[in-house]
């Protein structure tokens, strides 16, 4: 049976969407059929960081109202088997996004694909919620600073109770912390919350943590997404992070200061 | 008039008294009326399970009956179940036809029947003041309010949750949002917690907001109660 794993925050700007697209890469680059959803219904961006925003011919709220099915909408990644596309409409409100039309949809994807990866607009109103109302698992992306903490606190909290685990009393959807955007010399000053500072407000098991990478905005621009990119440490930071999804120990990286080197000061990409 | 044509016998113990109980009864739920067919199958029953046809009072369901509902023989039908160890007490359910047959053999329409649970606990002993027990932590933008008790939480409170208790409050992980405890007027209730991290404290109306909480007090287990009308903040380990 197809897991469901919602990414959400909360917060916008944390990097749910960066998340998504590089977690889903991950789990299609390891072999697992997996389909990535925008739920953004009227800021969709998930296809421009995955570089298929010329493709888009319908989306989720044309699946959803009928107008096209499933396989006409999702879009095949070109150089990633195995991943799939199902981007948000740019023209519809969140409106369109009912507990019907996404349950049909979803019960669809998950005949074909192994991990349904959902991409959670910022807030907590319809979109996010219909985007973690059907998850088995979260991961919940949070920033080093006291308001996206606390936005992750409350995001949390209504997975807690307002997911249909929570309503039907199955299992709770289980939680995952990604710590975005960490930049560890920072927290050292105090500028920052440290991981120590994160985990233990919030009290989940820490799934990865990305540091802070100029790569990041490069590869988005480029739309590939940042795990694609050899060599640079938020992309080497995501594949630990779905290698531990998936199941193995490894050591977090990144999350200590490293004293640099002149040499490698300058020809450090990140 | 009519009173004084039948006089009761002020004198004479009443002959009997009527009190509403509720029963388990077996409910022989038939889909259809062919005696034939019945009798076959309850002979079949009998040869599995003899002691259980032994006078034993039952109720007919109609629901799942199909086929017309006209010239039906109930008096036939309660003399095949008599036959066979049984009591008909009743019917349930049915079209109006049915019933009127059903009436007419001298069966009687049983009102539905209400979930036991539910008459279950109408009969068991009111709760006395009872905790409640929560055991996840309680997320930024949730309340949990307990009524006419303690609120025990076992795990964190976080900043922007609110916790509320007629009785005491204990929190045995941190505690960072807010905790009314007494809101209803006990003066004797209390807060206890694991580290006193909190934006509110109150006890019947009687508050300090974080910034009223001495750094000294600061993520200490602390307990916190009323005393000649003020808020007294102690350390619970000395
Ligand atoms: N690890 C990172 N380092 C630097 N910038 C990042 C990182 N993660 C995300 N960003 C940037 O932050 C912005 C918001 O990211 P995005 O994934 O769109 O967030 P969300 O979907 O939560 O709104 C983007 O400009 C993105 O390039
Ligand atoms: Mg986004």
């Amino acid at each position: 049976m197809a897991t469901v794993i919602v990414v959400t925050s909360g917060k916008g700007g944390v990097g749910k969407t960066t998340t998504s697209a590089s977690f889903a890469t991950g789990l299609a680059q390891r072999g697992f059929r997996t389909a990535v959803i925008d739920f953004d219904v009227g800021l969709r961006n998930l296809d421009l960081i995955m570089g298929c925003e010329r493709r888009v011919v319908y989306d989720f709220v044309n699946v959803i109202n009928g107008e096209a099915n499933l396989n006409q909408a999702l879009i095949r990644d070109k150089r990633v088997e195995n991943l799939y596309i199902l981007p948000a409409s740019q023209t519809r409100d969140k409106e369109a996004l009912t507990k019907e039309g996404v349950e049909k949809v979803l019960n669809e994807l998950k005949q074909s694909f192994e991990y349904v990866v959902c991409d959670s607009p910022a807030g907590i109103e319809r979109g996010a919620l219909m985007a973690l109302y059907f998850a088995d698992e979260a991961l919940v992306v949070t920033n080093p600073e006291v308001s996206s903490v606390r936005d992750s606190d409350r995001i949390l909290g209504i997975l807690a109770s307002r997911s249909r685990r929570a309503e039907q009393g199955d299992p709770p959807v289980k939680e995952h912390l990604v710590l975005s955007r960490y930049a560890p010399e920072r927290a050292d000053r105090g500028d920052m919350l440290s991981v120590e500072d994160v985990l233990e407000i919030l009290g989940i098991p820490l799934l990865g943590v990305i540091p802070e990478s100029q790569t990041v905005l490069q590869s988005s621009n480029a739309g590939v997404p940042v795990i694609m990119e050899d060599g640079s440490e938020a992309g080497a930071a995501y594949g630990d992070l779905v290698d531990r999804f998936l199941g193995k120990t490894l050591p977090h990286r990144f999350i200590t200061t490293q004293k640099k080197g002149f040499l490698k000061r300058l020809f450090s990409g990140s | 008039m009519l009173l004084r044509s039948f006089p009761l016998a002020a004198e004479e113990a009443p002959p009997f008294e009527l009190k509403g109980s509720l029963f388990t009864l077996t409910v022989l739920h038939l889909f259809q009326l062919d005696r034939a067919v019945i009798e076959r199958h309850l002979v079949e029953k009998i040869k599995q399970a003899p002691a259980f046809f032994n006078n034993t009072p039952v109720v007919i369901d109609l629901e799942g009956v199909t086929g017309p509902a006209d010239g039906v023989d109930f008096v036939g039908l309660y003399e095949l179940l008599r036959g066979h160890g049984m009591v008909p007490v009743g019917i349930r359910n049915g079209g109006p036809k049915l019933q009127a047959a059903a009436r007419l053999a001298g069966l009687p329409m049983l009102p539905e029947s209400r979930p036991v649970a539910a008459a279950r606990k109408s009969e068991a002993h009111e709760p006395i003041a009872r905790s409640r027990t929560v055991n996840h932590p309680i997320r930024s933008g949730q309340q949990v309010y307990a009524a006419e008790g303690d609120l025990i939480v076992l795990g964190a409170v976080s900043a922007g949750a609110e916790i509320i208790a007629d009785g005491n409050i204990h929190v045995y992980g941190a505690l960072r949002g807010r905790a009314l405890a007494g809101i209803k007027g006990d003066v004797e209730a209390r807060i206890f917690c694991h580290s006193l991290e909190a934006e509110l404290i109150s006890i019947v109306g009687r508050y300090r907001i974080s910034e009223q909480i001495e750094p000294a007090d600061r993520g200490k287990a602390m307990q916190i109660y009323l005393a000649e009308d003020r808020l007294v903040l102690e350390p619970l380990i000395h």
